[in-house]
């Protein structure tokens, strides 16, 4: 009972990163119907310079504010020159783009940071476990990053004006531009707030897993199988999906296929979900008219 | 198309050139030609795919795998002979296709893409995997070795593994043409430009969008087995997603739904690494990445639509919006079924 309770909570754990990478896939799904192939990649890279910042001597959390930001305006720079070109180019350009993306972050974290698999400090004090054993301290402060980044983005698109405009934006570009909105601008933002969501997730979970270049494939899958499950047009079904992955990883990891198979396990997950309820738990059916 | 009025010259002149090579350059220039026309195949499948029939594919690295770690198997636990294993590798992969395609293929472009770029990331692991450890050797891999000339002849091994895949791409090629020139090519393109037309005109979808990842699993499937004589060795981190990905750029950077693009792709493939080794162990990726986006900027068509343009430089370049599905979110303008004849006729 105690082992699998342990299980759960640190499927808890894991969930919250998969849910924030799955909120970061999930922002930029509803505003272009993309989905970033690069995130993953994106979010090493900003845990990369967080680690740099770091060991240049900062306090941990401001150098967590500090990559935060930097990650926002790459996330920006990259819709506006990248993405912005490629609006009304079909499904096979921009997927190039993304895997284009992917491999100049994948090889530049490379290139500047070597290859070889280094310990990322975390915030949390190093003290036994507590809650009665279950959770680590960094898995329970994890988590509690995790919860506030979601109450924050939930927050600010539910009652500031500009995430109201976001949504307006995503929603329906056309009325949007009509009623003042800079739906470019808009779009540009939620690419930043997703590389920030995705920094926020790397920095979180690079002291469980240690950091190399190829630290967040694994994840990205996860969180793509966590959006689908939840629906991928719905934040909120995204971060449960998240959570429900992680706890579904670590128990089927524990109990039924081992540590070998878990990523086959995300592909059967994303498989099930794509076969059986293609629109996820929380999304929303889409009929298109021909 | 305008394939029928293209003079067959030089084809004639590109193949005498493939075979008198095999007699001109050295044997590791005779191994890199190898995998050149192996992926020439594994991108010709992924085209089938991809540019004719609009759905994307980012794990076709699973199917050469499969292909590779069939032909090793069957080489190194059952004494098959290398050229009998590419017929048994080419069934394998086309199940697998089937079956993978059946339930992706209900999904549209980029849930596809998403689906297949899952299972490229799950392979090694698959690979890995215990249970099919007697067979597959584990993280060890599998060691073969390469196959000699038959009947006598008096040729290096290289020379003739060369020749040898030479043929086989060359009927492999003549295949695909005349498939993609006939009923089935039209069929797949119509899928493509307009999938509502098409239904009405009589295509099942559902099964031509399976049966084409079938036959596209199976072309990169024998394109694997090749591979893997060719290189006389697998393990599962050779067939990480970069072999998926690195198949996908080749396709884009040489020109989708063209014959000679699949050749231009992988010349690129296996040519770049070697110059962009000598300037960083992570070159290859960013130039890579690099020239992917570049490409999809200024060429849309490839290296094959540049040669369209030399060749013809009155004729608009054929732009590449028309040959792709519209992204899920944009609801494509309706097309006259009239207009869908003319693009693909």
């Amino acid at each position: 009972m105690q082992a699998l309770l342990h299980q759960i909570f640190s499927g808890i754990a894991t969930g919250g990163i998969y849910a924030s990478v799955a909120l970061a896939l999930v922002m930029i799904y509803q505003a272009t119907h993309h989905v970033n192939f690069a995130q993953g990649e994106m979010a090493t890279f900003s845990t990369y310079i967080a680690l740099t910042l770091i060991e240049a001597g900062l306090p941990y959390w401001i150098a967590f504010v500090i990559t935060v930001a930097i990650s926002f305006v790459i996330g920006v720079v990259i819709e506006r020159v990248l993405m912005r070109p490629m609006t009304e180019a079909p499904v096979l350009s921009s997927v190039g783009v993304f895997i284009g993306l992917l491999l100049i972050f994948n090889s530049v974290t490379g290139w500047i940071f070597t290859y070889t698999v280094k310990a990322f400090p975390s915030p949390f004090p190093e003290t036994s476990r507590f809650l009665g054993g279950w959770a680590s301290p960094h898995e329970a402060g994890a988590t509690a990053v995790t919860l506030i980044v979601l109450a924050l983005v939930y927050v600010f698109f539910r009652f500031t004006k500009l995430g109201l405009a976001m949504r307006a934006a995503a929603f329906n570009p056309v009325s949007s531009r009509l009623v003042g909105i800079h739906v470019g601008w808009m779009l540009a933002l939620g690419w930043g707030l997703a590389a920030a969501i995705g920094a926020i997730a790397g920095m979180m979970v690079a002291p469980i897993v240690f950091l190399d270049p190829g630290m967040m494939s694994g994840i990205l899958l996860y969180a793509f199988a966590g959006a689908l499950l939840g629906g991928i047009d719905n934040a909120l079904g995204a971060v449960i999906g998240g959570f429900a992955v992680g706890v579904i990883e670590n128990l089927a990891g524990a109990y039924l296929v081992g540590a070998e198979l878990k990523l086959t396990l995300a592909l059967i997950i994303i498989l099930a979900v794509l076969i059986l309820k293609p629109a996820g738990l929380f999304g929303r059916a889409i009929v298109s008219r021909v | 198309m305008s394939a029928a009025r293209r003079p067959i010259l030089p084809v004639i002149l590109a193949l005498g050139l493939a075979v008198a090579l095999a007699f001109l350059v050295s044997d590791y220039r005779l191994f890199q030609l190898t995998m050149v026309l192996a992926y020439a195949i594994a991108i010709l499948g992924l085209d089938m795919l991809i540019g004719y029939t609009g759905q994307i594919s980012l794990g076709h690295g699973a199917f050469y795998a499969v292909g590779a770690y069939t032909a090793a198997i069957l080489m190194a636990n059952f004494d098959v002979p290398y050229w009998a294993t590419l017929p048994i590798a080419a069934l394998i992969c086309a199940g697998f296709g089937f079956a993978f395609g059946f339930p992706a293929l209900r999904l549209g472009g980029l849930y596809l893409a998403l689906a297949t770029f899952a299972l490229a990331i799950a392979v090694p692991q698959l690979l890995k995997y215990k249970a099919f450890e007697a067979w597959t050797g584990g993280v060890q891999g599998i060691v073969i070795s390469k196959p000699d000339p038959p009947f006598g002849l008096k040729l290096s091994q290289d020379q003739w593994l060369y020749l040898f895949t030479l043929m086989v791409t060359v009927v492999l090629f003549l295949l695909a043409r005349n498939l993609l020139r006939g009923r089935i090519g039209l069929a797949m393109r119509a899928v493509r430009d307009h999938a509502l037309a098409a239904e009405a005109m009589g295509v099942d979808i559902a099964l031509l969008k399976t049966r084409t990842f079938a036959l596209s699993a199976m072309y990169t499937g024998i394109a694997g087995a090749l591979g893997a004589i060719a290189v006389q060795f697998v393990a599962p981190d050779s067939f990480s997603v970069l072999v998926s990905i690195t198949l996908f750029v080749g396709l884009v950077v040489g020109g989708i739904t063209s014959l000679a693009g699949a050749v231009f792709g992988a010349i690129f493939i296996v040519f770049l690494p070697n110059i962009a080794e000598n300037i960083s162990k992570a070159a290859p990726g960013a130039i890579y990445g690099v020239i992917l986006i570049a490409f999809l900027y200024l060429l849309p068509m490839g290296f094959a639509g540049l040669r369209r343009r030399v060749a013809r430089p009155g004729a608009t370049a054929q732009p590449p919006a028309q040959a792709l599905t519209p992204s899920p979110g944009t609801p494509s303008p309706g097309k006259s079924a009239a207009e869908i004849r003319i693009k693909s006729g």
